[in-house]
Formats: structure tokens, C-alpha cells, sequence
């Protein structure tokens, strides 16, 4: 049997996962990671939403493979990436899809278009998670043979409020809680955070606290642009979110929120992730808007909080502080579980980044990529 | 049998090597031809045309004896030529520049 990737004394190395606009890409390195070997592009061509490797077998990867051309794939590894099979690629909405509200404020028919991102159960290697465009869950128990939707997520009631980001009627997130069986919690721009505490089945907002300027109702239960939602695994009750505007945190699993901007240069931004062994450690990477959508002042900072939010310090060291002008996509930062906590973003200027230091100290992987949508990382023991 | 060419994307995913050569019953439509390779390469499903609607995606082509027959109903029967395996048919990704 492979052991799960989460071992802190059996460390071998890592494995980053990147999906660009034009094919994926697979950075390994060994516990130093000084030195990388890069593969790829995988699927040459293709948009590469995201790819995501299961905690249960670090060797089974999935991998959402799209273009305009030839519509969504869905790729499967069994062996860490060397080789791929093509799985299902059948995405059906439960039922009569009905409408959501598109961006002229009427009824628009549901249409999938696309799967943004997949996450792999924490404990079954055949199940995975599907969050599709437009917003919607799907899950697969067979290792991506065959999906179906969990309806309860559109059907709750709110679904005929949602409205596209600019991106997208994307359902962009989804975090499976360790601890509480059967919780996951799922965002989707711009419709905002909901959770199901019974394993899909049904759910429910949970957005009491944002504050969006720039919708009609600025405290409505829906439609608030929820960029990236964050949580460690040791304490699931406790939530981070980078939204269009502020970044957030809740202590009560979302039944709540308020807002831990603090002194950020701008609250905008799309990604945050929580450090791997110390859950009051947060990263983010502000972004000027609302047109930019790049560095404020052309110096890609990252910006980390050791107390949970307010106190951010920036993180410049290795990184670009003059006539930087890229963006950082919501899927394109993760860390490892290394004894060092590792962090790693990657660029719509192709770079990816990491440091082996918690954001200490930052050096490019690889700098001329296309560019980066999504970014995971898998310890390996 | 009928001859087949894909674009190379798709030749790539059915793991194909040149031309296609398929088993297609008369009458040969369109319909008949797309059936035939989804029977053969499973993983080309929902590549060509939509699940559900059954329509040719929007970015794929049609062509066959230098035509283009993209708008052509699907079950219209194609081309003699086409059916007899003297010219092929040609399932195209659509020049449409992009990203």
C-alpha cells in the first residue's frame, strides 16, 4: 500500500502540479528543493484548468484538460504523472438545469462549459470532486469513469440569484473537512461560500458578514464575488477567504465572517493558503484593481500574516520589485507539508515561484511557462 | 470502410496513427460516421460533437471532395465518393485563431 503524502519524518520530496493555458507541467524536486527537474508540457495545446493528486495514492493524479476546439477532457494518472489515460468526460446536469441570473439580470439556461477545479477525496483513491462552470458540483466514485452531479448545491434555492464573475459562473473551490465527516465547504464567483454538512447532499450559504460594495444589496445572502476560500486541516472550524474586495476569516466553519485586511495594500487578490503546520500563518498576493489585475506599483509581493490576519508583513526577497506586471490566479498557490513549510505561486507571466522557507525567501522554478492557472504541490515520502 | 481524418489533437488522444479506416452501415451520414468513431475510440466522445444535443461543436468542420458540409444536416447521406472509401472525410478543427 502507498502511504499517504502527509508524513512529516519520511519526507522524500515534492512534486508541484502546474496547469497553464497551453499545457501542464510537473516540477519535482528532492527535500532541498534547490534543484528541479521540470516535464512537460502534457497535453500540449490544451488549457489545463487544474490537476490535483489524490492524499490516499500521491501516484493517482487528475487533471482537467479543455480548449475551445475540442471541448473538456478529464485526465487520469496512475503512476505520479508519467503516464495518462482520459477518463470521462460527461458533465450532465441533474434533471432540467434551469436558470441563473446572467449578466443583464435575466434568466439564463445553465451550460456547462468547463471543469475549474478537482479535488480528490481524502479518503476513497476512486473519488474525486468535479467544480464546473457553470457553478456546479460533480462527483465521480469510480476514479473519473463515470460523474454525476450533486444537485442539492444548485437546487438549494438561491441558484436562479447567481451570477457569472468575470471569469465565469465558476465553482472554483472545494474543501473537504478531515475532521467533521460528511462537511465540505465550496465558493463560487460571484455567488459566494456554501456548505453541506451531509456529504453533498444539501446545502446552504453561508456569507453572513461579506459586505459587497458593488452589488445591489451589499450584505445579500448571494451573490458576492468569493475569490478563494482557505482552511487548515487541523482546524477546519477556522476559514480564510480572499474576496473581490477584503480579505475575511471565519471562526464558526462560515456561519459568520469578518474582515482581516489590515494594513494589505489593497485587499484585492485572488489566491490565499494557510502555512502547513502553523494554522495562524496566512499568505496572499495583493492585486490592483478593479481593471489592473497586476502588482500594485509593479512589485509582486506576497504578503503573510502569522496572527491570523490584520498584521501582514511583505514578502519581497527573490521576488521582482520593479516593472512586475503580472497576476496570480485564484488556483495558483499552494504549500507543502515539508519540515519547512514550502509556498508556491505561479504567474500569468509564466513564472512559477517557490520558497522552501515559508516565504522567507523566493526563487523562480521556471520563468517562461504559459500561463499559470493553477498550481498544487504533493509532499512525497 | 470508410476513411476518416482527424486533427491531430485527436489523433494524439485516441492514440491513432494516419487515416481512419471504419465500418459505417449505409446509409453513411455524418451521424453515422461520428457513431462509428465514438464506438471505436471512446475516449474521442464529446470531443466532436456535444453529449447531450448530439451537435457538432462549435470549433469543429466538416469537409469532404474540397466541400465543406459543417452546416449540412446530420443525417443526410455524404458523398458518394465518402461512402465507396474513395476521398476521405475530413473532421477539421476551425482556424479560428484564439489564445
Amino acid at each position: 500500500m502507498i502511504e499517504s503524502t502527509i508524513m512529516a519524518n519520511q519526507q522524500s520530496g515534492v512534486r508541484v502540479l502546474v496547469g497553464t493555458r497551453k499545457g501542464a507541467f510537473i516540477l519535482t524536486s528532492d527535500a532541498k528543493r534547490e534543484k528541479w527537474d521540470v516535464s512537460g508540457p502534457h497535453f500540449a495545446g490544451f488549457e489545463i484548468y487544474h490537476m490535483k493528486g489524490s492524499p490516499v495514492d500521491p501516484n493517482r493524479l487528475y487533471a482537467s484538460q479543455c480548449s475551445g476546439w475540442f471541448g473538456q477532457l478529464i485526465q487520469r494518472s496512475d503512476d505520479g504523472g508519467k503516464t495518462w489515460e482520459p477518463v470521462d468526460n460527461k458533465f450532465v446536469y441533474d434533471g432540467i438545469p434551469g436558470t441563473h441570473q446572467f449578466f443583464d439580470g435575466k434568466p439564463h439556461p445553465w451550460e456547462f462549459k468547463r471543469v475549474w477545479h478537482l479535488e480528490p477525496s481524502l479518503t476513497d483513491v476512486d473519488t474525486v470532486y468535479a467544480g464546473v462552470e457553470d457553478a456546479a458540483l460533480f462527483r465521480s466514485t469510480d476514479g473519473g469513469k463515470s460523474w454525476h452531479e450533486l444537485a442539492g448545491l444548485r437546487g438549494h434555492g438561491s441558484g436562479p440569484n447567481w451570477t457569472p464573475g468575470a471569469g465565469g459562473l465558476g465553482l472554483h473551490t472545494i474543501l473537504l473537512d478531515p475532521v467533521n465527516q460528511g462537511r465540505m465547504f465550496i465558493a463560487i464567483s460571484a455567488a459566494g461560500t456554501f456548505r453541506s454538512d451531509d456529504a453533498g447532499e444539501t446545502w446552504r450559504p453561508i456569507n453572513k458578514g461579506l459586505h459587497s460594495l458593488h452589488i445591489p444589496d451589499p450584505v445579500a445572502e448571494v451573490g458576492h464575488c468569493v475569490h478563494r476560500i482557505a482552511m487548515h486541516p487541523s482546524r477546519p472550524n477556522v476559514l480564510f477567504m480572499q474576496k473581490h474586495w477584503d480579505v475575511m476569516r471565519s471562526d464558526n466553519a462560515g456561519e459568520s465572517w469578518h474582515e482581516i485586511s489590515g494594513n494589505l495594500p489593497t485587499d484585492f487578490g485572488f489566491v490565499i493558503d494557510v502555512h502547513a503546520h502553523e494554522p495562524e500563518t496566512i499568505y496572499v498576493v495583493p492585486i490592483k484593481s478593479d481593471s489592473e489585475h497586476f502588482p500594485p506599483d509593479g512589485k509582486l509581493r506576497v504578503y503573510r500574516s502569522k496572527t491570523g490576519g490584520n498584521d501582514w508583513e511583505a514578502l519581497t526577497n527573490g521576488l521582482p520589485q520593479s516593472d512586475c506586471y503580472v497576476n496570480v490566479l485564484r488556483d495558483a498557490m499552494a504549500v507543502d507539508s515539508m519540515e519547512s513549510c514550502g509556498v508556491y505561486f505561479g504567474t500569468t507571466g509564466g513564472q512559477v515561484y517557490a520558497s522552501a522557507n515559508a516565504g522567507d525567501t523566493w526563487a523562480a522554478i521556471v520563468r517562461d511557462l504559459p500561463a499559470v492557472l493553477s498550481v498544487e504541490v504533493q509532499t512525497l515520502s | 470502410m470508410i476513411r476518416v481524418e482527424l486533427p491531430a489533437h485527436l489523433r494524439n488522444l485516441g492514440r491513432i496513427d494516419g487515416e481512419l479506416l471504419l465500418h459505417v452501415p449505409s446509409p453513411v451520414t455524418q451521424r453515422t460516421i461520428v457513431d462509428a468513431i465514438e464506438a471505436q475510440y471512446p475516449m474521442l466522445r464529446g470531443t466532436i460533437r456535444d453529449h447531450v444535443t448530439q451537435e457538432r461543436r462549435p470549433f469543429i468542420r466538416f469537409f469532404a471532395c474540397e466541400e465543406d458540409f459543417s452546416h449540412e444536416a446530420l443525417d443526410s447521406p455524404v458523398p458518394d465518393e465518402v461512402a465507396s472509401g474513395k476521398e476521405p472525410f475530413l473532421i477539421v478543427g476551425a482556424i479560428a485563431g484564439g489564445s
